[in-house]
């Protein structure tokens, strides 16, 4: 899917987060949004999945207008996301965890779900099905029936991935999926993400400060200062340009 | 396994049917009515559990949605000639004077009418979270009151109603109650009672999720008042006499209590805590009187009770913070796995 921002821009009061952000992301792309602590990526993210209408600007999804929409409609449109700080749910297994998404597809009504009718339990063994292939697929097989929050941390991470694309999407935003990872789980992580796009064929736009993994991963990235867009290009225009060096990689 | 579990289930609802037919016929009308009390409290102990153990949602409206389940049922059964007797003040409205339903068709209007308040307070207070929606919900429950009290030619406003019939026997409660707990034991463990539980362990990730949070909590919220309803209703066929004054946050309190003393997400923790509070605080009552303990020796101090059940509670939530049962059941399996049932394997027990 495509995805556009037209000039978006998130006011809280006087500070301005985002202003005037343009991105224009092509299906099956791997695009990067980086920036300094407190550029506004994460705003940005918020923007796209609903979480804050912008105050200004369009989110377009294949031309389709869905600024302003709730963020439930937007993951049923097809974008699922995944959170900075890990949000679990916390009670649940890892499977159960992956089955909450698989409910956006299955649609469970109370009055099936509760008397078990014959649909309900199709579409539940469905599920249940896919969910396992999910884990399968993010090698998480065999942590199926472990309590999320005890998983070690870069495994939520996975397991918030795999929740993530149990709502079968065709755009999926991360928001820092390296944080708190070691140089081998990241190494690791940037091969997981190309394979999820090729075997989802997903489109992915993800926020990350680790550069290894920006540079490694992305064909293209978009670079935010203070709410600013300041460089887009390819990680090799990223790295010369002069700007981005002075705001984010460090002056010589 | 699951065969298995299904054949208990089976049993041990027998086994309580056969403990209920024998406590009636030998135990006495005292002791049954407690019990059935019992069963009452678990109906509107699952209620609030709904909402605050399943749901995540801090609510304390039940009281109301009891009380509107009582009237509606109450006025619903009640003969023409008792209405006339009750409504000395202003006479009754003619379109209800009239109209007379069974116990059961009345159990569930009260219950749907209980619903449909639901719905209407939900749409507003559950765009609220917390503390804010428990504050919401408790104005709420006090406004139905007020409603209530001054409704005079509906409800007969303050006097309340008397000679209810006395329909809420101990079948139809225990009946109500064990459906009330197969109700919940589904829903809870279904993939839409996974949506409730997701929204109650993140609401931001359940929205992401695409979990229409707002609906889901409106319709935890709309099923909780219906359960409380039914549970009002038959109360008031319990006692045969309502006034609003019942229907007070004391009524709440001690539902809430029952639920966080079980084990808040805990089904069998309410069933559990349903009995054992409304058994104790029966079987407490010598308290109150006069006391023999050798050296000391009081005279009746009312009251005693009370302090003595607030101790014993403090002793649970201090070393049992979450609960009897924090957020786990008692189930078949967890029975097994500990060794209390007998297991069939190859090579004898384990």
């Amino acid at each position: 899917m495509k995805l556009e921002t037209k000039s978006i821009t998130m006011r809280f009061g006087g500070l301005t987060a985002v202003s005037g952000l343009d991105m224009a992301i092509e299906p099956g792309e791997i695009v990067g949004l980086i920036g300094p602590n407190g550029a506004g990526k994460t705003t940005a993210f918020n923007m796209i999945t609903g979480v804050y209408a912008p105050t200004e600007g369009r989110v377009l999804l294949d031309g389709r207008d869905i600024t302003g929409w709730s963020p439930h409609r937007i993951t049923e449109a097809g974008i699922a996301r995944t959170f900075q700080n890990i949000r679990l749910f916390g009670t649940m297994s890892a499977l159960e965890n992956v089955l909450v998404g698989c409910a956006l597809r299955e649609r469970p009504t109370f009055v099936g779900s509760t008397l078990r009718l014959p649909g309900y339990r199709r579409r539940e063994r469905e599920s249940r099905a896919f969910a396992l292939e999910l884990l399968g697929q993010t090698g998480l097989a065999a942590l199926a029936d472990e309590g999320a929050t005890g998983l070690p941390y870069g495994v939520q991470r996975r397991l918030e991935i795999a929740r993530a694309l149990a709502t079968r999407p065709s755009m999926l935003l991360l928001d820092e999926p390296a944080a708190g990872m070691n140089p081998q789980e990241s190494l690791e992580l940037m091969d997981f993400i190309r394979k999820v796009r090729d075997e989802f064929s997903l489109t992915i736009l993800l926020i990350e400060h680790h550069m290894q993994v920006v540079m490694g991963v992305c064909e293209r990235m978009y670079v935010l200062d203070y709410g600013l867009t300041i460089a887009q290009g390819e990680p090799e225009a990223i790295k010369r340009d002069q700007k981005v060096i002075e705001a984010y990689l460090g002056v010589e | 396994m699951k065969k298995r579990n299904a054949i208990l289930t089976l049993a041990a609802a027998a086994l309580l049917a056969g403990l209920l037919a024998l406590g009636s016929r030998y135990l006495g009308g005292y002791a049954m009515r407690i019990l059935n009390l019992s069963a009452i409290y678990v109906v509107l102990a699952l209620s609030l559990n709904l909402l605050n153990g399943f749901t995540g949602l801090f609510s304390l409206g039940s009281s109301g949605f009891m009380a509107v389940g009582a009237y509606v049922s109450a006025l619903l059964t009640m003969s023409p000639e008792v209405k006339e007797m009750n409504f000395f003040l202003e006479p009754l409205a003619p379109a209800l004077a009239g109209l007379r339903l069974p116990f059961i068709p009345a159990l569930a209007a009260a219950g749907l009418c209980a619903a449909l308040a639901g719905l209407v307070i939900a749409l507003p207070v559950l765009r609220l979270r917390d503390d804010y929606l428990a504050i919401a919900t408790l104005g709420f429950s006090e406004i139905i009151r007020v409603l209530i009290t001054n409704a005079q030619s509906l409800t007969n406003g303050a006097q309340g109603l008397k000679n209810i019939p006395k329909s809420a026997t101990t079948w139809t409660v225990w009946g109500t109650a064990a459906l009330a707990v197969a109700f919940m034991a589904l829903l809870t463990r279904s993939s839409y009672g996974r949506m409730l539980k997701a929204v109650r362990d993140d609401e931001v990730a359940a929205e992401a999720m695409g979990v229409n949070v707002f609906r889901v909590k409106v319709a935890s919220f709309t099923i909780s008042s219906f359960m409380a309803g039914v549970g009002g209703a038959l109360l008031g066929h319990m006692i045969t006499t309502i006034d609003p004054k019942m229907f007070t946050f004391m009524l709440t309190f001690n539902i809430l209590l029952i639920v966080v003393l079980g084990g808040n997400g805990s089904i069998t923790g309410s069933v559990i805590a349903s009995i054992a509070v409304t058994v104790l605080m029966e079987a407490m009552r010598f308290l109150d009187g006069p006391l023999n303990l050798g050296l000391v020796k009081t005279e009746g101090l009312p009251g005693l009770r009370m302090v003595v059940f607030s101790a014993m509670l403090m002793a649970v939530v201090i070393f049992r913070q979450r609960g009897l049962m924090g957020d786990r059941e008692l189930t078949w399996d967890a029975l097994a796995d500990s060794g209390l049932l007998p297991r069939r394997r190859k090579g004898g027990a384990a």
